[in-house]
């Protein structure tokens, strides 16, 4: 699940243009936990940079997102430069390099979901939520996102909301759904 | 009917634990091979049973191993990937077998691991795929413990670690060599071929990667042996069962263990119960979104590789989309090539410029902005973005619903250009 705790600076400075240097500034940001569960990671792999997408995921299940601080405080990490990380972070559909509300609304926008009319239910949830994919509620609940092909087009339409798969999805369902996120 | 992968799954229920597992044979084909079999006699029952790759390609398994390089010289660590990273929309296949028997998938891979001597493995799974995670974790320490896993398997001298990778989202992860890059910690950007993964891979060394479905195989073959695989094709030019699904506007869509060659009809009509009430069947993809359309006239064609391949397109994942009556052409290709726009990693630039392109004058079409030269456009890009002018099959594959859409619904298309608006939506 991802941890509620939020890290206020890094809400307080997203947006701003990075200030890289190295050391010791970066070596602290990160937290003991994330710092063990990287180090468990990078001994899988032969070589530190390798362990990137890992430590992507373990920083964003602590902090929600990827902040450019968090960007560059694994690059020292992992003795790369923030570019390499940041290439990394940004190719990939799930490590969301914006802050994102408390849970994360992931509408599968694919072709059996399209058959099945998934634009409905994602017009309600605009309705519901009064935001646009790509967004957050303003009292950062909840944030909501298109997605490729959740792999059950047996049930569509479907979403997922953090690690829960809802299928099936009718409009009249939805208020019950939502509820469970706090 | 023999449904080998399937017997004991039953949606719902929880997947087997290890004992139940080996109460019902399974780890009797890994005993079996690694007390009776060498590591080459396994590859050629494999190679002799005529099991072809499930994700989507065909291509002889065993024949695929028979290039990584055996014996004393032979460069190690080899690594083994299983491919669980399905992702091609409409494919719900491989989900099944991962949540519903994931030592099955474990077995498999120890014994393809075995095949080619590989020494570290990898499931790279989806991530969200999570239940599968969480089973396949589970499953993975039941084998460790079991002596299945590790050093010295079951006394054989044959050693072999497992790990899960979870992805964190990109279709071009399931091209194998991007797959490789992902595993490395990098982009997932395709690889130049050759050196193919069987010689220079993961790291650098000798690789397999393998579909799930393709390597859940492998324990009833090495079981049941080459000929048996081969009769359950029942009179297919291809051996063993498939998993074949239906999505869209069917009464029961799903999945299904069938034998290999099962018609489109029976697809459809018996065991996804035929069309909702009140549509029609207009189309189909066969196997995926990257698969040419296939439509009412391909009712009777086997959906085995070859007979596909005949009717103009390809057995993919096995998994069909449904396009009814109601649906609008130009909108289901144009939801394809979102897709396959957003999901293009970049590398190459006519897959990186062109699929935009193509998206964009979908979506005008279908706001009844498009003109004929529209039209002429999305045909000369069927060609501009086909095989052989992009660094993968990315593009091609992102073509081949759109070049079949051309040709079959050319009228739906025109009509968007003189109607000034979508058909098929009230009032535009």
């Amino acid at each position: 699940m991802i941890t509620q705790k939020i890290n206020k600076d890094n809400v307080a400075t997203s947006g701003s243009t990075a200030h890289y240097t190295t050391g010791l500034q970066e070596e602290q940001y990160l937290t003991d936990l994330e710092r063990q569960a990287i180090d468990h990671e990078i001994a899988l792999v032969p070589y530190k940079s390798a362990a990137v997408i890992e430590a992507l995921k373990i920083v964003q299940h602590h902090r929600r997102w990827i902040s450019d601080e968090s960007v560059n405080a694994i690059a020292a990490y992992l003795q790369m430069s923030p570019a390499e990380v940041d290439s990394v972070a940004t190719f990939y559909n799930l490590i969301f390099r914006k802050p994102v509300g408390r849970h994360v609304i992931l509408v599968c926008d694919s072709i059996s979901c399209y058959v099945m009319k998934y634009g409905d239910i994602y017009k309600a949830l605009q309705e519901k939520l009064h935001i646009k994919f790509g967004e957050t509620t303003s009292d950062q609940c909840y944030t909501l996102l298109p997605n490729c092909c959740l792999g059950c087009c047996d049930h569509a339409p479907a979403l997922m909301i953090d690690n829960d798969l809802y299928k099936d999805v009718t409009i009249a369902m939805l208020d019950r759904i939502l509820q469970k996120y706090t | 009917m023999e449904r080998p992968l399937t017997q004991y799954i039953h949606p719902g229920c929880p997947p087997f634990d290890l004992r139940e597992y080996e109460m019902t044979g399974g780890y009797s084909a890994l005993r079996k091979a690694l007390g009776s079999m060498s590591p080459e006699e396994v590859q050629r029952l494999v190679q002799e049973s005529g099991l072809k790759g499930r994700g989507g390609a065909g291509f002889n398994t065993g024949m695929k191993w028979s290039f990584v390089p055996m014996g004393e010289n032979a460069p190690h660590p080899k690594y083994l990937v299983a491919n669980a990273d399905e992702m091609e929309p409409g494919t719900f296949k491989d989900r099944l077998l991962l949540e519903g028997n994931p030592h099955q998938l474990i077995e498999g891979m120890i014994l393809a691991a075995y095949a080619i001597q590989a020494d570290i493995s990898y499931i790279f799974l989806r991530w969200a795929y999570k239940k599968a995670a969480q089973l396949l974790r589970k499953s993975i320490h039941e084998a460790y413990a079991a002596g299945l896993l590790g050093k010295n398997i079951l006394g054989s001298g044959f050693s072999l670690e497992m790990h899960l990778h979870t992805g964190v989202g990109r279709y071009m992860c399931g091209e194998e060599t991007a797959l490789l890059n992902a595993l490395e910690g990098k982009r997932a950007t395709p690889r130049a071929k050759p050196p193919f993964p069987q010689i220079s891979g993961l790291y650098g060394k000798p690789t397999i990667v393998n579909n799930v479905e393709t390597l859940c195989n492998l324990p009833h073959i090495v079981n049941n042996g080459a000929a048996w695989f081969k009769s359950l094709g029942n009179g297919s030019a291809d051996s063993g069962t498939k998993l074949y699904g239906v999505s869209g506007k069917v009464n029961n869509p799903g999945c299904w263990e069938l034998p290999m060659g099962v018609t489109v009809r029976e697809l459809i009509e018996e065991h996804a119960g035929g069309m909702k009430n009140g549509y029609q069947l207009k189309g189909f993809l066969p196997g995926g979104a990257s698969t040419d359309f296939m439509t009412i006239e391909h009712l009777d064609v086997k959906m085995d590789f070859a007979s596909v391949a005949a009717a103009g397109s390809r057995l993919g994942t096995g998994t069909m989309v449904v396009m009814d009556d109601a649906t609008c052409p130009v909108g289901f290709v144009h939801n394809l090539q979102h897709f396959f726009a957003q999901e293009s990693c970049g590398w190459c630039t006519p897959c990186r410029e062109g699929l935009p392109w193509v998206e964009k004058m979908l979506l005008s079409l279908e706001h009844g902005t498009g003109t004929m030269e529209d039209v002429e456009l999305l045909q000369m890009h069927t060609q501009w973005l086909g095989p052989g002018n992009t660094f993968c099959a990315l593009a091609p594959g992102a073509m081949e619903p759109l070049q079949s859409a051309l040709k079959y619904f050319k009228e739906d298309f025109e009509r968007h250009v003189t109607m000034h608006r979508c058909p098929y939506h009230n009032g535009g």
